[in-house]
């Protein structure tokens, strides 16, 4: 715990998504959309082109009905931290234009899209796919292009995007504090899927912060992050009492896996990228 | 030694080949340079700025000394929102608290009320400090956090008797006061550019660091 004055010790914001919760309605993938002034296509059916920060994921435990069970996976940026945290994440160590940095004062991994050249190294990079590449300039509806969010700057083709934590709102809610000299509570901050998730499965806040939800969360029993064995660090946390769920989350390929028998999974996403 | 001889040896022979008529040759060539060099420059750094930029003027002039002096300080016009945000340039509903009625017998004044005022019409003032879409500027930061003069930014605007004309680069869009009047980017005030490297060089003086690109980037 660090032991810093709370107004200058650095932050560490994370998520915890509480995957028995999850209904896998998609209200965060809308939600995150709209609050990020995500592009549509006309036909989104292809998912190797269409971008959403935020996607829910659908995997099953692979057994015969009627012992099938479904578990729904959101799945946002990681926002990696890197082992100890020295910001060494994998999409941040192979940008050649430093157009994705770490900010220690944070924790969250941002997306210059305006120093973004396009290579696609972090999109490799990223074993969680939580980057999108903007193939064409956007389009936007006549209607929706006045609900458009002047707080997000829109994207132009052949640069990559991704999840930012809603960071905009961070600096929104940190003005308010400027002003009235205190510091950004824990619910002046909040992304826009958190608050969107109609069951609650989503908490946000600082994991470093003991006042933070998050923090007693995080240490939950059934609390796991996505391939953890990769040491990429995540400050999303997933919590699931199934042991199956949990065991998917490391997604080890068949050869490797190291349990077998009763409980093997089987990943089953809706498309992917 | 010998070496150096060599060279003096060599550079004689070629001088002594050439006749007359080569060394006018490469008189010619000289002044060329020298004529294409000053052309260049002169294009570079007069010609080509003055292409770069658009100029415009406000819709109608305005003193902030006048201003000033009724209404004591910056703030009571470029005020804060209880959200923190900035508001900016006034909006009419600000102006028309003391200029519902025309006031003196300026030229302004007449354009102002009649033509706004009146018309409920919001004045379409050219911003000279807007920064580009992709950039977060926090004036709560600046002004609350770090206790910083608007001067410091934004030069004697405050000062000023009439409004400069508005030039806009016409690649960018920006105004010219992002780049600077400069146009080697040389800078003498704190004031003088708006750019990254002027707001990063500034971070790390008083912070230690630039900072990571989301403090000032959206």
């Amino acid at each position: 715990m660090n032991t810093e004055p709370k107004e200058t010790r650095a932050k560490k914001f994370g998520m915890v998504i509480d995957l028995d919760k999850c209904t896998g309605c998609g209200s965060c993938m809308v939600a995150c959309s709209s609050e990020n002034n995500v592009p549509v296509r006309k036909d989104e059916s292809d998912k190797l082109l269409s971008a959403t920060w935020i996607r829910v994921y659908r995997i099953t435990n692979g057994k015969e009905f009627p012992d099938t069970e479904i578990c729904y996976f959101p799945r946002p940026c990681m926002h990696c931290g890197g082992k100890n945290d020295d910001g060494h994440s994998p999409c941040v160590s192979v940008c050649p234009a430093t157009a994705t940095d770490y900010d220690h004062s944070t924790g969250i991994v941002s997306q210059i899209y305006t120093r973004c050249f396009g290579c696609r190294y972090c999109m490799a990079a990223c074993p969680y796919h939580a980057r999108y590449f903007n193939w064409w300039d956007p389009i936007w509806p006549a209607k929706i292009e006045e609900s458009l969010s002047p707080d997000v700057s829109p994207r132009m083709r052949g640069v990559v995007e991704k999840c930012s934590f809603c960071f905009h709102r961070y600096q929104k809610a940190k003005d308010k504090a400027y002003i009235e000299e205190r510091d950004v509570e824990e619910m002046e901050y909040q992304t826009a899927c958190t608050q969107a998730c109609p069951s609650g499965a989503i908490t946000f806040g600082d994991l470093d912060n003991p006042d933070h939800a998050v923090y007693t969360l995080k240490q939950d029993k059934r609390a796991f992050r996505l391939l953890e064995r990769l040491h990429t660090n995540p400050k999303v946390y997933y919590l699931s009492a199934r042991s199956w769920v949990k065991r998917a989350g490391d997604n080890y390929v068949s050869s490797e896996e190291p349990t077998k028998g009763p409980g093997a999974y089987k990943l089953e996403g809706h498309g992917g990228h | 030694m010998s070496l150096t001889g060599e060279k003096q040896t060599g550079r004689e022979q070629t001088g002594s080949s050439g006749g007359p008529e080569e060394k006018g040759a490469s008189g010619v060539v000289a002044l060329f340079f020298i004529v294409g060099l000053a052309a260049s420059l002169a294009i570079g750094w007069i010609v080509f700025p003055k292409l770069l930029y658009s100029k415009s003027e406000q819709p109608f002039d305005f003193s902030h000394v006048t201003h000033a002096d009724a209404v004591g300080d910056c703030e009571s016009c470029h005020f804060f929102r209880e959200d923190g945000s900035y508001a900016g340039v006034p909006t009419l509903e600000q102006c028309i608290e003391c200029h519902e009625e025309v006031q003196g017998e300026s030229e302004a004044e007449r354009v102002f009320v009649e033509e706004y005022v009146a018309e409920g019409r919001e004045v379409p003032w050219k911003s000279y400090s807007r920064q580009p879409d992709c950039v977060f500027f926090s004036h709560a930061a600046h002004v609350k956090g770090a206790q910083m003069e608007c001067a410091e930014c934004h030069g004697d605007i405050g000062e000023s008797e009439s409004l400069k004309p508005y030039e806009e680069n016409k690649l960018t869009g920006y105004s010219r006061d992002i780049w600077g009047s400069n146009i080697s980017g040389m800078k003498e005030n704190s004031w003088d550019r708006m750019k990254m490297e002027d707001c990063g060089a500034c971070h790390k003086e008083t912070m230690g660091s630039k900072g990571a690109c989301f403090q000032c980037h959206k």
